[in-house]
């Protein structure tokens, strides 16, 4: 214990008369973003050969790229502790990149934090924790739409059209929900800024094979009104089968990288990562 | 710097400050400060072993501190001239019919099915038993209260030694301890710093109120002591004549001699819980609660029982601040419900055991020293830098009520230490290797 | 037999108290429910900061009496809570900046800030003492009584009176506007909705661009209004001494614990609950009981379960047995 950081060190206590251990932030408020540059003729967003990983720790990714141009759906797959969501995550700005930049839409945005990535226009869906489960459906959305200045009626027409089951459960917590229907809260949420680009991670995590199946269906919906989206999946097949592009990642550096048919069609990454 | 050499160090400047005092303002001031300081040493050690050890956040330390002093009346008064022929026996017997109602009352919540007929049957046991309690203790309560109300008015005491308050003390402490920890650690997550700030005032409650047991407001006063009366060394002829040897008036000689002897009583117990201490520390029962407090989970998978552990560390550490209570009651030799306050009793106490270090035990004994000190020395300290500040001040309403308030500079200097060493040196003056 | 007249004894000595005392509980609960919800730790210097507030308001209103101003019937009090209320929200800010906020970007575990709250508990409790003292001060002026017990017995010709004193009718107004102000804060307006967003979930509230050092701000001004509210309505309704005020600690984290930590309509509920079970069980019911029961069958005792001494044992008791039925209190809280 003696290295960590000693305002960490709660000794043990879990007195729940004095403390409430629920909803702290794990994400470390940032020191303030850097410039951003142009970067013309780039892909619409892409990570670029990435090297880095948490805080002080050793490097997870190693020279990895990422990337999804307009009108795509990009899967991240790969083994467990591949660095999926790690990689992610460094799109995102949640960890140090060491070397490599990130663009988006023609600027380079390596410095920025991830809040003004979101303002950039990037929606990010984390794993878990990703909705206000005490508020109402409605204002999980209201609250994706926190930047935003001015009338977002639309938008949020356009979230309930998308996700009907929603519109109908606007006024309840959003904690009460299936498992299935928090994660269209959770993208919903997401897709208030209106972002140009769109990024989840394992969306389906811990749902049935029926609920699954139609999240996926959800999200080509969302992927035809235009907006990109990469994506972290566990359930490699089915997400290659709707990727425009698949990258396999292996030990934090890419392993595989083509179209996802292409993928679902290699010997070698059907006989590795696909199970035959 | 070696870290030996420093905390040598630190307790040196602790003893030095002491010694100034000595100099500067009397021996039997500094005296006082130093057997002040062992009890306060006693205190933080307690609270350290269940905050430092295991986490727990005992925010009642008042409260056990004031059974401390409750067992030196039970213990060290003489008993009350026919106060347990007139009803000592019936407020007994009324107790016990109150703890039998209680018992009763979760026995038929456990056995009973669940409905209303149980809630029913729960609620005329409590009603009942109330009734029935009051019946019987209300009018031995005023059986007792009615002999001699100016003098005693209580069941008195059982005229022990003194000395055996002192782990009376701690077990009456243990006992509620159990009943507390019982209660608040077995639930699915603790709430153990509400329930001892709320014992902790029932305590004071009950200390005051409750006449016929300590007297409550009206105080116990004149209870016997372990170390000679001053005035019987001042017609000690010896004495007088030895303390003429040292160059010393027979008065000024007993006082300090009466409190060395205190001195020396409180160290040994001190030296005797601080060897205590260690061995638990560096033993596998220490070690066990210390793989608990650092990984609770991993302590479970492994199978410990981490709420027995938690129980049992709380009752030791309440228990060592019974002891300590006892022993305050001691050196002043009365007991006075209405001066325990939780900013005194608990929170000073707590910044003890932050200020030297959590979860080390001589920083414990270093906080106690070091915050009593400053405790008792801040308000003269305060007084002459108001007194300095304003001295350029025409004489009038401002400066006299700057004069007057300078006496409270002592709590905030307290929470000025408090956040400074949280800030600056999180782990405390002697922090946990 | 005389229900009539029974009732209006226990409206007297037990429903209206309560009524007031409940209000001023629910008040301090309040703020303590969310610095545990939004700061998530329980504010050890709740106590005094109600203290510092009423403190300014007091010293306001003194001055405000040399200048000749007053509220006529009502208490001066009232025209100086607004000033009260922003030197508490000053100082209270400043202790943000000063202490906690370094705490916040240290990522410290809520018990430290436990620990830190005594700290700052001590200062300010020293600054109180050392600016008014440590004395008793009734501040209240104006008209004491809405009704007294006399004009109300020969308004009706009752033989019990019914007295509404004017600090109760002030207290359980403004208690009703205040949370009613508070739960549309919350409820309805942005800022309001993102400090609920904040409590919930820190991560995704960043993630959605919620900035957090402007919710801790608000959060701190809000919480100081209701200390200072609460403060000078207790004071009105008894007086004001500094140490009082740290006691009152115990019975508002039991309101707010009973209710359910981190819930607002937990606190309200909270603290009517702990109000009414001290009233009542410290209140000796022989007069009530004589009416009620048939000639000549009253008791003999005063019928007191408890003596009034005991109040803080009863506010432990509740919070005992709500505990053991309901670990999360009344309104699902964060559980307890």
């Amino acid at each position: 214990m003696s290295n960590s950081n000693p305002y960490q060190d709660d000794r043990g206590n879990k007195d729940r008369s004095i403390t409430n251990p629920g909803g702290q932030g794990t994400a470390e408020v940032r020191r303030k973003s850097g410039p951003v540059t142009a970067a013309p003729d780039t892909p619409f967003l892409i990570g670029e050969s990435m090297t880095g990983g948490y805080g002080k720790g050793p490097d997870i990714l190693h020279d990895c790229t990422i990337a999804v141009d307009r009108g795509e759906i990009a899967v991240i797959v790969g083994p467990n502790g591949a660095g999926k969501s790690t990689a992610m995550k460094a799109v995102f700005g949640m960890l140090d990149v060491r070397s490599g930049r990130v663009l988006l839409d023609g600027e380079d945005i390596t410095t920025l934090t991830p809040q003004d990535r979101v303002i950039k226009g990037m929606g990010f869906v984390p794993q878990t924790h990703n909705i206000f489960t005490s508020m109402t459906v409605e204002e999980n959305l209201e609250m994706g739409a926190f930047i935003r200045t001015d009338d977002f009626r639309d938008t949020m027409a356009q979230v309930y059209d998308l996700f009907p089951i929603l519109k109908e459960k606007r006024r309840q917590p959003a904690g009460e929900l299936s498992g299935g229907q928090r994660q269209q809260v959770a993208v919903g949420r997401a897709l208030m800024t209106r972002p140009k680009v769109l990024m989840l991670d394992e969306p389906t995590a811990g749902v049935s094979p029926i609920v699954m199946d139609e999240l996926f269906d959800r999200i080509i919906e969302v992927a035809r009104t235009g907006i990109p989206i990469l994506m972290v999946e566990q359930n490699a097949r089915q997400a290659l089968e709707i990727a425009d592009k698949g990258y396999v990642l292996v030990q934090g550096r890419n392993a595989f990288t083509d179209t996802g048919k292409a993928l679902m069609a290699d010997p070698e990454v059907r006989r590795s990562f696909l199970g035959g | 710097m070696n870290a030996m050499v420093k905390n040598t160090g630190l307790f040196a400047l602790v003893a030095l400050l002491i010694v100034i005092t000595g100099i500067m303002q009397s021996w039997n001031t500094a005296l006082l400060i130093l057997n002040m300081g062992l009890i306060s040493a006693i205190m933080a050690l307690g609270v350290n072993l269940q905050w430092g050890f295991a986490g727990l956040f005992n925010v009642g330390i008042m409260g056990f501190v004031a059974l401390g002093g409750l067992a030196t009346v039970l213990i060290a008064m003489p008993p009350t001239e026919g106060a347990w022929a007139a009803g000592g026996y019936g407020i007994v017997l009324g107790l016990l019919m109150g703890a039998a109602t209680i018992v009763a009352a979760v026995m038929a919540w456990a056995r009973l099915p669940k409905g209303r007929v149980r809630s029913l049957a729960v609620l005329a046991i409590l009603i009942v038993g109330f009734f029935l309690y009051r019946a019987v203790f209300d009018p031995a309560v005023n059986a007792v209260e009615a002999i001699n109300p100016a003098s005693t008015g209580n069941i008195g005491g059982l005229g022990l030694p003194i000395l055996m308050a002192w782990p009376v003390g701690g077990l009456l402490a243990a006992g509620v301890a159990w009943v507390i920890g019982k209660t608040a650690l077995g639930l699915r997550s603790d709430y153990l710093a509400i329930a001892t700030l709320g014992i902790a005032e029932i305590i004071i409650a009950v200390m005051k109120n409750e006449d016929w047991l300590a007297r409550g407001v009206k105080n116990v006063i004149g209870l016997p002591r372990p170390v000679p009366l001053e005035v019987d060394l001042q017609r000690d002829p010896e004495f007088v004549e030895r303390a003429a040897s040292f160059g010393m008036d027979a008065v000024t000689a007993s006082t300090i001699y009466v409190k060395l002897e205190y001195a020396a009583l409180f160290a040994v117990v001190l030296i005797i819980l601080l060897w205590m201490a260690q061995k638990a520390l560096n033993s596998p029962w220490g070690r066990m609660m210390r793989a608990i407090r650092d990984n609770e989970v991993a302590a479970e998978a492994m199978g410990k029982d981490v709420t027995r552990r938690h129980l049992q560390v709380f009752i030791l550490g309440s228990a060592i601040c019974g002891i300590a209570g006892a022993m305050m009651t001691t050196l002043d030799g009365q007991l006075t419900p209405g001066t325990y306050q939780p900013l005194r009793f608990t929170f000073l106490v707590w910044v003890m055991v932050i200020v030297g270090g959590s979860g080390n035990n001589f920083g414990s004994v270093l906080g106690g020293f070091l915050i009593w000190f400053l405790w008792v020395q801040v308000e003269p300290i305060g007084l002459w830098l108001i007194g300095t500040l304003t001295s350029g001040m025409a004489d009038g309403a401002l400066k006299a009520h700057l004069m007057d308030s300078a006496a409270h500079m002592r709590l905030f200097t307290m929470g000025l230490i408090l956040l400074l060493v949280l800030r600056f040196s999180p782990r405390g003056l002697i922090p946990e290797k | 037999m005389d229900l009539l007249n029974a009732f209006i004894t226990l409206a007297n000595f037990v429903i209206i108290p309560a009524i007031a005392y409940g209000s001023q509980l629910a008040l301090g609960a309040l703020g303590v429910t969310l610095i545990y919800g939004i700061l998530r730790f329980s504010n050890f210097a709740h106590g005094d900061t109600m203290a510092f507030g009423t403190m300014v308001t007091i010293l306001i209103t003194w001055l405000f009496q040399a200048w000749g101003i007053s509220l006529g019937v009502l208490p001066t009090a009232l025209l100086a809570l607004p000033f009260g209320i922003a030197g508490c929200a000053a100082f209270v800010l400043l202790t943000d900046r000063a202490v906690y906020r370094f705490y916040r970007t240290q990522k410290a575990k809520p018990v430290i800030l436990v620990i830190v709250s005594m700290g700052v508990m001590f200062i300010m409790n020293g600054v109180v003492r050392f600016i008014i003292g440590p004395d008793d001060h009734n501040f209240s002026d104006g008209e004491r009584f809405i009704i007294s017990a006399r004009t109300f017995r020969e308004l009706t010709g009752l033989q019990e009176g019914l007295a509404i004193r004017t600090s109760t009718g002030i207290t359980v107004i403004t208690a009703v506007v205040v949370v009613a102000l508070l739960f549309w804060f919350l409820n309805k307006t942005r800022t309001g909705k993102s400090m609920r967003a904040y409590s919930d979930n820190e991560d995704l509230a960043l993630l959605s661009g919620i900035n957090p050092e402007r919710v801790v701000l608000v959060t701190w001004v809000i919480v100081a209004a209701l200390a200072t509210v609460a403060g000078t309505l207790y004071g009105l309704d008894k007086s004001f001494k500094a140490f009082t005020y740290f006691q009152l600690l115990l019975p508002i984290f039991a309101s707010a614990i009973v209710g359910g930590l981190g819930s607002p309509v937990g606190a309200i509920a909270g603290g009517f609950v702990i109000a009414f079970s001290e009233v009542t069980i410290t209140y000796a019911w022989k007069k009530v009981i004589v009416y009620v029961l048939p000639d000549g069958m009253g008791p003999d005792g005063l019928v007191q379960l408890l003596s009034t001494d005991y109040k803080f044992a009863v506010s432990f008791i509740i919070l005992l047995v709500v505990l053991l039925f309901r670990p999360t209190g009344l309104f699902k809280g964060k559980s307890v």
